[in-house]
């Protein structure tokens, strides 16, 4: 695909918001240069090549009505594309015009340790006024992303689009492209909300259960009932509605750093086949994609091409990608819908032949609220309705809520145990445990009997084709374009919970934060399963550094290769992964307040 | 009774020591965060109740309020209640206390607690628990020991019914026990006065919120005997209007 082919986002951008010639310097301008204007409806610019200076500044924006300051690349929120091709060596040199430590990971990339741009693991990270020059070989293509590591200066804007173009002929053909990139922008800052939190871990949910609700819920199931349904969340404490820590009470959603207000545009030719690379740069926020009127054909997942497959609807998690294409055939606009999973909010932007001519946008779908299942209290029997069927959970409640205060954790070790492991491609067979490091005051839950979350679309989109007639993407529908690269079985299986306490809104791994934790030691190129259960009720999105998370979806042959996975609430996920990446590597919850806690250091040696 | 002054004079330099030594800290820890730490050290203030009380005779001001400066699991806690009428103040109470959390919702908590007000003034050395119950029912419980072999034991539980997201009804209430008769401050032994009060508040913010109430106290036993015998009544029933706000 000839990038000059694709004027809407490239040509036009170059243009119009670089001086010419200076794509291939880079940006030294930084700051002189405003291309992160609101008002700016077309999105970020490209910059191509294999050269880049990118300057880390701080820039002026208003998305709101307010004027705040935000962490920039070269005076761009989002960052510039970047455009590289596989085969190629980059040159990266960035430079921190910040007050504080900055840093740049390079988000899906498979490159050396020292490459990888996480301060504390790879370098000591970039200091005010300092350069650092990244340089690596660019073995792969697709959609990817980059962002700080360092802070919560992703919150504040530091995050760009990757693009690589493939050496051999792309599988998927299309005749124009958009980055539609999503993200959540505060007007607070980060460091603020994240202290609202510590103090007030429902801050900002504004759903809570009211009186009104219980008199309604009285009246229509009767007080045994409804004392029964509310018995389990009364007895842990917590909340149904609790969905995001952080919400559209405080974020704006933006496509491309468009606000819904405005509208990002992405203009077509009726007839094109369009190919948008959808990328969640969001610091909190996992959304639940659409366009109405338009099928997506799924194309690729983290950057890797699969087995085309053709949804009306898809969920992204922070920091995950998923390549679509849609064709439309008339001269229609489109809008591409995009809303928070606790439906508090939403970005949107128009796909159009007619820069004038706009689509109307729909209404969010109603707020799910969790249910057993999401709680880790899923029972084989039960349909996966959460959101709908509250009837069937009354008369469990009342025995599940119950063992899991009184559970006792297992101490048993699986590692001394010789033990079969499930087969490659077909995720774990063991049972769960729970391990002592896991009671204590840092710990509110453990999930009973996690289900899997590869079937499951997730809370809010479940049933969606019943309802609405829209097929919702599930893990279970991704299977690799390519034969599996590693077929080996794996030798050992590493079982590791998602642990959490919500109200004191604490985040840690087997009930052990990050600076509590030893690392997880991998031997040089040995194939291991990670089994990931998740103890708490929020979604979180894990990402591996370095090395591919091959999501295990019942198709050993062509195993989907990912770099962040959403472990869905209450549920467990199995992916392998092969040590062959020496170094230290992080691997943390992309849930930038979640983060710091729910964090561990890869030692591959 | 000298030892005693001195010890007091000792117990208002810890806390008058321990308030600047916060501020300082204060001062000194923002921004709360740098480079991904997951456990700030963080400062809470919490003036739960600051409120004017409608009763027959003179109407009272009363603060009943909280700070902790801390981190997840470890916090240095003060609670504060004064009741000033006609600018006299007729009560006041500081604790200042260590917290420790013991499991997920809950919080042991151990210090002192002194009473300036009334005369004379009380100290105590104070064994307390705080947390959320099943149910969504705060309680904060404290044995308090005092000097002369006084005991006090205090429950207090709270609740908050959401009429819309920022329109909270607080039912509470709080029973006081005591060990001994303290006739000096006309206190009996055993159950010696419960305190129950209805707050219906509107948050503008959340970290603000106005709100309107009643508020029924009633003697018991021997408390209630020593009132009588000094023409007092025995329960009070008290609008109240206030603001309830924290940073």
């Amino acid at each position: 695909m000839n990038l000059l082919d694709s004027p809407s986002m490239s040509r036009r951008r170059f243009v119009t918001g670089i001086a010419a010639g200076s794509a291939f310097f880079g940006l030294g301008l930084g700051s002189t240069l405003s291309l992160a204007s609101p008002s700016n409806r077309l999105g970020p610019s490209m910059l191509k090549g294999n050269q880049f200076d990118l300057n880390i500044g701080y820039q002026p924006v208003n998305f709101t009505g307010k004027d705040r300051m935000a962490t920039a690349v070269n005076g761009s929120v989002p960052a510039p594309i970047l455009r590289w091709r596989e085969g190629e060596r980059v040159t990266l040199r960035v430079k921190n015009n910040l007050a504080v430590d900055s840093s740049i990971h390079w988000h899906g990339l498979i490159l050396p340790t020292e490459m990888d741009g996480v301060p504390g693991l790879s370098f000591d990270g970039i200091k005010p006024g300092k350069t650092f020059e990244y340089q690596f070989d660019v073995n792969q293509s697709g959609t990817y992303w980059y962002h700080s590591h360092s802070g919560f200066q992703e919150q504040t804007g530091l995050y760009g689009a990757i693009i690589i173009d493939p050496k051999e002929p792309d599988p998927v053909s299309y005749d124009r492209e958009y980055v539609v990139m999503l993200s959540d922008w505060s007007d607070e800052d980060p460091e603020a909300i994240y202290a609202k939190l510590k103090k007030l871990s429902h801050y900002y949910n504004f759903r809570e259960r009211t009186v009104g609700d219980l008199w309604q819920d009285i009246k229509d199931k009767g007080v045994t009932q409804t004392w029964n349904e509310r018995d389990m969340w009364n007895q842990m404490r917590m909340s149904e509605t609790d969905i995001s820590d952080v919400t559209g009470y405080t974020y704006t959603y933006l496509m491309n750093g468009v606000t819904p207000d405005e509208g990002w545009i992405g203009l077509f030719k009726r007839g094109e086949k369009v190919r948008l690379r959808f990328i969640n740069g969001s610091a909190m926020t996992i959304f639940d994609v659409r366009i109405p009127g338009l099928k997506m054909t799924v194309v690729a997942a983290d950057g890797q091409n699969i087995e085309p497959v053709t949804i009306d609807e898809f969920r992204i998690g922070v920091a995950e990608t998923y390549d679509v294409l849609v064709e439309p055939s008339d001269d229609s606009a489109y809008t591409v819908f995009a809303q928070s999973i606790d439906r508090t909010g939403f970005t949107c932007g128009t796909l159009t032949p007619d820069i004038g001519m706009t689509a109307s946008i729909p209404n969010m779908d109603i707020a799910p609220t969790l249910g057993h299942r999401d709680m880790g209290m899923g029972m084989a029997s039960m349909p996966e309705t959460s959101e709908t069927s509250a009837v069937d959970h009354s008369q469990h409640q009342m025995s599940t809520a119950k063992t899991i205060s009184d559970k006792k954790t297992d101490h048993k070790s699986h590692d001394s145990l010789p033990e079969v492991l499930g087969k490659a491609g077909f995720g774990s067979t063991r049972e769960i445990t729970h391990v002592s490091t896991e009671a204590g005051p840092q710990v509110d839950m453990r999930a009973i009997s996690p289900q899997s979350g590869l079937t499951d679309p997730g809370i809010g989109l479940r049933n969606h084709l019943q309802k609405y007639g829209r097929k919702v993407l599930t893990y279970a529908d991704i299977k690799n374009l390519y034969p599996t690269s590693d077929p080996r079985e794996p030798t050992r299986e590493i079982e590791l919970h998602l642990t959490g306490n919500m109200s004191r809104y604490m985040w840690s791994i087997n009930g052990v934060k990050f600076a509590d934790a030893d690392p997880i030691q991998l031997r040089y190129g040995e194939r291991v399963r990670i089994t990931l259960v998740n103890d708490t009720m929020m979604s979180h999105p894990m990402h591996l550094h370095g090395m591919w998370s091959e999501l295990e979806t019942g198709e050993p042959s062509h195993i989907p290769r990912k770099h962040t996975v959403i472990v869905q609430p209450g549920s467990k996920i199995s992916y392998l992964v092969t040590a062959d990446a020496r170094g230290q590597w992080a691997y943390h919850c992309h849930l930038i307040f979640h983060m710091a806690g729910m964090f561990r250091q890869v030692t591959v040696s | 009774m000298k030892i005693f002054k001195k010890q007091l004079l000792m117990f208002k330099r810890v806390f008058l020591l321990s308030i600047l030594s916060i501020s300082l800290l204060l001062s000194y820890v923002s921004p709360v965060l740098a480079d991904g730490k997951d456990d700030p050290l963080l400062t809470k203030v919490l003036i739960d109740q600051f409120e004017k009380r409608n009763t027959d005779g003179s109407d009272p001001w009363v603060l009943d309020g909280q700070a902790w400066i801390g981190k997840d699991l470890q916090k240095l806690w003060i609670k504060a209640e004064v009741e000033k009428v006609n600018s006299e103040t007729e009560e006041a109470e500081l604790q200042a206390l260590y917290s420790h959390a013991i499991a997920p919702y809950w919080d042991l908590q151990f210090g002192l607690r002194q009473d300036f007000q009334p005369n004379p003034s009380r100290s105590w050395a104070v064994f307390g628990i705080q947390g959320l119950a099943p149910y969504f029912f705060e309680v904060d419980t404290a044995l308090f020991i005092g000097e002369s072999g006084r005991t006090a034991l205090r429950l207090e539980a709270e609740y908050e019914l959401l009429f819309t997201q920022r329109l909270i009804l607080t039912p509470e209430i709080e029973v006081n026990f005591y060990g001994k008769n303290d006739k000096a401050l006309g206190i009996g032994s055993g159950l010696s006065d419960v305190e129950a009060g209805l707050r219906l508040r509107y948050e503008i913010r959340r970290e603000f919120a106005p709100y309107i109430g009643v508020n029924w106290n009633k003697s018991f036993g021997n408390t209630a005997d020593f009132a009588r015998d000094e023409g007092q009544d025995t329960d009070d029933l008290q609008w109240v209007i206030g603001l309830r706000a924290w940073f």
